[in-house]
């Protein structure tokens, strides 16, 4: 194997390491909730301008703008759970779909107004330069979005399974009513469900802004990739996600560097159309 | 209940009545950019310099006297009748394009259009100008089949993409005749109607030069990840890498190139998104050494187009870019022809756009002129090559226009 198809491997292990921290605030929305956020894209662009400003008000990198943008974006998540989604979510299928639509372009514009139009990016020092190792590049930023992204996805995942704050979010999502026989209270935990999926997302957002530029729209142009990571990794899974994640990164960087960047994502769908043929699930959902 | 009706009626001929009064004193023209979507940034950078274009026409800027309606308030020719922009989004894509000529058209009862920043938009937007017969005026889009369709309501103020690919190619033979190593090139370009035209088009004068163009990419627009194709140039390492992109694209290659450290001997950007002032802000220090083109320049301090790059950059914080200085070099243009129509009728206008003679030092932008063709292609656009210098673009190629050196081999970081 030529080092440079090696070099493409590793550069598409980052990118999808990043579809999967991507993805994984919106493949908990949906396990935990039946809903589908199609604000989530908008919510990552909104974590990366978090990271614009924590950088020209007060100059801080990463270490700075991961908690606030966490944190802002989870305040973010449970005000549009209380103010928005829990009353859709009595509605049909449709107005869920279009109360979350309409979030997304409330967000869009609203930062066209705050921020303009101008693509923004942080300096492209502020986590040192690439370094190499055995002949093979690797860009600072993306390594410790991918690396931080692991970990997020693991944390995620342990929430969820190990904990009883978990249990009691999956026994709302399995039978709310069961759940609130048994005094669990349903807003509260999707309340919570809504806090952490935002939250991951600012992290996410946060991240993504140390190598990527900011832009009102950019959250459009990422979150595609996300409902296919999600549907082709099993909606609702959290590792699902971060499979998905690395083997579109991989197969996107494979093919347009053998065949061609136009045709990359022809072969993602195929391979996306076939993994469901047979699986409908996901790679990793339940039946 | 009869006064009622007398009353709503009087109120609805007065309406009317103040409405056909303000007709008289406002001329409106469509004006169809990207204000949202992928290409926002440089839309809305076209935007301001086309408001900018409305106050040159509607107020007396007499330092601006070589420019024709600069000097007098309005339009003369229409009694002094003010012009009226409005604009519309095109959001980034061709229907949301066409939809808002239409609606400009129909709704605005706009008297000419203006767009639409992406050859692939101007397609679909001038298809509709053309079958409702109203002017189209294009003033920077540069694919070659815009001129090539047989209608007659469009015309084009910018140079076409074959003129841009014969100055990279007689550039780069000079390049050669000096010394320099330049024979393979690689052309890496966005897929719509743009970055098409222009990547057929430099690879066919290029070969034709005697260049070996050894790789073309054709990319998705508005990509998520751009590491693929640097690898393979750094791969086939070409002498020449020639982007065509718009500014989402352009700044992913500027960070990607210096992440995996790769520098072509002699990069060249076809302006677009190369040339949107966010780009010069976020990337500008990661290009030094990028060859451009350009037409618009601001020239030695007191001249027209410096006053005009003043005016522009007390107005938006930002040097005036060369799309949107085309930009406002296409209003212009059309408000001129307007005004000699003397008429708001599309077909009057129509016949003194055909008419337009513009010299050189009528213009804000560096062509020769303006005259169109049968076509409507204008004859006398031309264009400069620039080079990133210190975070700006400096006119350096051909040498009677050039005001620095050129600095060869690209720096990159």
């Amino acid at each position: 194997m030529s080092l440079t198809l090696l070099q493409v491997i590793v550069s598409g292990l980052l990118l999808g390491a990043v579809y999967a921290l991507f993805a994984s605030g919106l493949t908990l929305i949906w396990g935990m909730m039946n809903v589908v956020n199609f604000a989530h894209g908008d919510f990552v662009m909104l974590a990366m301008y978090a990271a614009f400003v924590v950088w020209t008000a007060f100059g801080g990198g990463p270490a700075a703008s991961v908690p606030i943008a966490a944190m802002l974006l989870a305040t973010v998540g449970v005000l549009s759970y209380f103010l928005l989604v829990r009353h859709i979510m009595r509605g049909p299928m449709l107005a869920q779909i279009l109360g979350t639509f309409g979030l997304a372009l409330f967000l869009r514009y609203s930062a066209f107004w705050l921020f303009g139009s101008d693509f923004r990016t942080l300096p492209d020092t502020i986590l040192g330069a690439p370094f190499e190792f055995w002949g093979l590049r690797v860009d600072a930023p993306r390594l410790l979005a991918g690396a931080i992204g692991l970990l997020v996805i693991l944390g995620l995942h342990l929430i969820l399974t190990r904990t009883s704050l978990g249990s009691k979010m999956l026994a709302v999502s399995e039978d709310a009513v069961a759940a609130q026989i048994v005094g669990i209270r349903p807003e509260y935990m999707q309340a919570a469900a809504w806090a952490l999926a935002a939250g991951a997302t600012g992290i996410a957002g946060a991240l993504i802004a140390t190598f990527f530029y900011t832009s009102p729209t950019v959250g459009e142009t990422l979150a595609i990739i996300a409902f296919v990571t999600v549907s082709l990794g099993g909606f609702g899974s959290v590792p699902g996600a971060l499979v998905a994640g690395l083997l579109i990164g991989v197969v996107e960087s494979v093919s347009a560097y053998v065949i061609g960047p136009v045709y990359k994502d022809v072969i993602v769908y195929i391979l996306f159309v076939l993994v469901l043929w047979f699986r409908p699930q996901g790679l990793m959902g339940k039946a | 209940m009869l006064w009622i009706g007398r009353a709503v009626l009087g109120v609805v001929v007065a309406t009317a009545l103040s409405a056909g009064a303000m007709a008289q004193q406002t001329v409106k023209i469509g004006a169809i950019y990207p204000l949202s979507g992928n290409a926002a940034s440089a839309g809305n950078y076209s935007k301001a310099a086309i408001e900018l274009g409305v106050d040159i026409v509607n107020n007396a800027h007499p330092d601006l006297k070589d420019l024709p309606l600069a000097a007098t308030q309005g339009l003369p020719g229409l009694n002094g009748a003010k012009i009226e922009v409005v604009f519309a989004d095109n959001q980034g894509t061709p229907a949301a394009g066409q939809n808002q000529a239409l609606r400009l058209i129909t709704e605005e009862k706009v008297v000419a259009l203006l767009g639409a920043y992406q050859s692939g938009i101007t397609v679909t937007a001038s298809a509709m100008a053309e079958r409702h017969g109203i002017p189209f005026v294009t003033p920077e889009s540069v694919a070659a089949n815009l001129t090539e369709r047989g209608f007659k309501w469009f015309f084009r103020t910018t140079p076409v993409a074959g003129d841009i690919a014969k100055a990279y190619v007689e550039f780069l033979k000079q390049r050669k005749t000096a010394g320099a190593k330049v024979e393979t090139v690689a052309i890496v370009n966005e897929n719509t109607e743009y970055g098409t035209s222009i990547a057929s088009v430099v690879k066919d004068e290029a070969t034709k030069g005697g260049f070996n163009v050894a790789l073309v990419i054709p990319y998705p627009a508005n990509t998520t990840d751009v590491q693929p194709q640097v690898l393979q140039l750094k791969e086939k390492n070409p002498d020449v890498v020639v982007f065509v992109s718009y500014t989402s694209d352009a700044i992913l290659y500027a960070k990607t190139m210096k992440d995996l450290n790769y520098k072509p001997a002699i990069l060249i950007a076809d302006n677009a998104g190369f040339n949107d002032p966010s780009f010069v802000k976020t990337s500008g220090a990661l290009v030094e050494g990028l060859i451009n083109r350009s037409s618009f320049a601001a020239g030695k301090p007191g001249s027209v187009s410096a006053i005009i790059n003043d005016m522009f950059k007390k107005k938006t914080g930002v040097d005036l870019d060369d799309p949107s200085g085309r930009g406002l070099q296409g209003f212009l243009t059309l408000a001129e022809a307007i005004n000699r129509a003397g008429s708001t009728d599309p077909a009057k206008i129509q016949a003194a756009l055909r008419a337009t003679d513009l010299k050189a030092n009528q213009v804000v932008t560096g062509y020769n002129g303006v005259k169109f063709d049968e076509k409507g292609q204008n004859t006398l656009g031309s264009s400069l090559l620039t080079q990133m210098q210190g975070g700006a673009y400096v006119p350096v190629w051909p040498a009677d226009k050039a005001s620095g050196e050129i600095k060869l081999p690209y720096k990159g970081w």
